[in-house]
């Protein structure tokens, strides 16, 4: 296994040590990691590796004199491959306050279960 | 002149200021919350990105989310606040103790706040080029990381499409993502030091998620254009020397500098609170009192903080700590604490026998596997195992009745916290 080339090599960001993981896999293609000081290092390495997701942040066209960008962000983390179409519909999308922290902008975003909602509340202009 | 009287005046309403005000008026002091901007919550709003709320609120927010919270509980409660309105000048040395300030507003005309305690929750500054001495002309195009994110997030306008950033401070790191997700291209951040100076989780989501490189060692030795910036010269550091015989050029229209954060302690120091040369910070005791009688401080004009959420803590204290002064409630003997080998600083630099509180500190090295050493008089008193330190990552210790039950305390001890 030591000779082996790790297939990929990451950093856990489960917590502030970094542990540097490599990634490696065998005949019947399990997923071994090294490198991790506790368990939680494989649970980061399984999902990276084979379903790699984030929160996606960014803003929105406001309608309103006070502020010109909303922020918005996912209500949860998003697959890494569909991070450019969000932005892409986010950039696109113009929203007319009032507009209430938490209210949703975008529903079920390309059927992954995941909301783009609003991340500020903004009062309509006076 | 419009003239007010307050029990504590807050000065600034970023998380620091929002959550001290808010704990002065929970327990029962009159409270003014003084803020320049026309909005609550400082900084946080353009900090869009998520990572905030999750020691305060246990779940994960992003900035505006986390400014939100604070300021909702702070217009929930009897906290007057005057936004769109700048102190000036923070009179202390008056014949009846009481703090004067005096604060200009286009809203409210010129105001005279007098208040028996003031909390100082002013926050910091960026450094910028001047402070890193960049050679090299004066073109456009050369920003400082914060305001690059103020012109994206908030005024909606982007600053350039080929950018470097200079330093891997958190702020910086998540600008190469921004700057990335908004179509611009990041072709390098560039660290002085052998270490990020940023937290892992950023270098691994804002920098290898993008494979934009980080050279550590580096500097930017020089920045070239006319009008606008064209390219900068990038230098491997030779025993702390830039090399030149190594150094590559990267062409770009715009510099990020992200080079660390200077607290605003202007009204501080004119107000005649003592600093502390390692945190340019106020120097405080037990209860976040400064050298000034009634006047306290907390947030990152008291020291850079890595996270809102540490800021909030530590101001929420501080407003207990004021309210208690009020109430002639001081302590009634303080311990000096010292920063000893590896540890650059300290916060408090004094701990309360009867009360011991969280104290914060800074280590000098990075390593893993590291020991946490107390010691009172020479004599190691409590032991900690701490299983990463680096100089990038805030520490804290909590002191408890329990430890310090058994300290041989004397009138002029020193308590020297130190890692190895």
């Amino acid at each position: 296994m030591s000779q082996q080339e790790p297939i990929q090599e990451m950093i856990c960001i489960s917590c502030p040590l970094g542990c540097h993981l490599s990634l490696y896999k065998d005949e019947t293609d399990k997923l071994t990691v090294t490198g991790n000081k506790c368990k939680r290092g494989v649970v980061y390495a399984e999902e990276e590796f084979y379903a790699p997701k984030r929160v996606v942040t960014c803003t929105c066209r406001a309608e309103s004199t006070v502020l010109p960008r909303l922020p918005v962000r996912t209500t949860t983390s998003l697959p890494k491959e569909h991070i450019d179409a969000l932005l892409k519909a986010a950039y696109e999308l113009t929203v007319k306050p009032p507009v209430a922290c938490g209210q949703v902008l975008i529903e079920d975003f390309n059927g992954t279960g995941v909301n783009l909602i609003a991340s500020m509340s903004l009062g309509a202009d006076r | 002149m419009k003239e007010l009287h307050y029990d504590v005046l807050v000065i600034g309403a970023g998380a620091g200021g929002l959550a001290a005000a808010a704990e002065v008026a929970k327990h029962d002091a009159t409270c003014a919350l003084v803020e320049r901007e026309s909005h609550l919550g400082g900084i946080l709003i353009q900090c869009i990105h998520n990572g905030f709320g999750l020691e305060e609120y246990k779940e994960e927010l992003t900035g505006p989310e986390f400014a939100e919270r604070l300021a909702v509980e702070v217009r929930n409660s009897a906290v007057d606040v005057y936004t769109d309105t700048t102190v000036t000048q923070l009179e202390t040395d008056t014949d009846d103790g009481l703090k004067i300030a005096y604060c200009f507003s286009a809203v409210y005309g010129v105001i005279r706040i007098s208040a028996r305690a003031v909390v100082l929750a002013m926050g910091c500054r960026e450094r910028n080029r001047g402070n890193i001495r960049t050679p090299g002309t004066r073109p456009a195009g050369v920003y400082t990381a914060g305001l690059a994110q103020r012109l994206v997030n908030i005024e909606g306008y982007i600053p350039g499409k080929d950018v470097v950033i200079v330093g891997s401070g958190d702020i910086g790191l998540i600008m190469a993502r921004r700057m990335t997700w908004v179509g611009a291209t990041v072709h390098a951040v560039i660290e002085i030091q052998p270490y990020p100076s940023g937290l892992t989780r950023n270098i691994v989501q804002c920098l290898n998620d993008f494979d934009i490189p980080l050279y550590l060692s580096h500097v930017v030795s020089r920045i070239e254009g006319r009008d606008r910036v064209e390219k900068v010269r990038v230098s491997p550091l030779d025993n702390g020397i830039p090399d030149e015989d190594n150094s590559f050029d990267i062409p770009c229209d715009t510099l990020l500098l992200s080079v660390g954060l200077v607290p605003e302690n202007e009204l501080s120091k004119e107000a005649g609170v003592d600093i502390n040369p390692q945190t340019n910070g106020a120097l405080v005791d037990s209860t976040m009192m400064t050298s000034v009688d009634g006047v306290f401080s907390c947030g990152n004009v008291l020291h850079v903080h890595d996270l809102a959420d540490w800021v909030a803590e530590e101001a929420r204290r501080t407003g207990r700590y004021a309210v208690q002064y009020l109430r002639n409630k001081r302590p009634n003997r303080q311990v000096r604490i010292k920063a000893g080998a590896n540890v650059r600083y300290i916060n408090p630099t004094m701990f309360d026998p009867d009360n011991p509180d969280k104290l914060y500190f800074r280590s000098l090295i990075v390593k893993n596997q590291a020991k946490l050493h107390l010691k009172l008089d020479h004599n190691p008193v409590k032991e900690v195992k701490m299983s990463h330190i680096q100089p990038s990552e805030m520490l804290h210790v909590n002191l408890k009745p329990k430890d310090v039950a058994s300290w041989n305390i004397m009138k002029d001890s020193v308590l020297e916290v130190s890692v190895e």
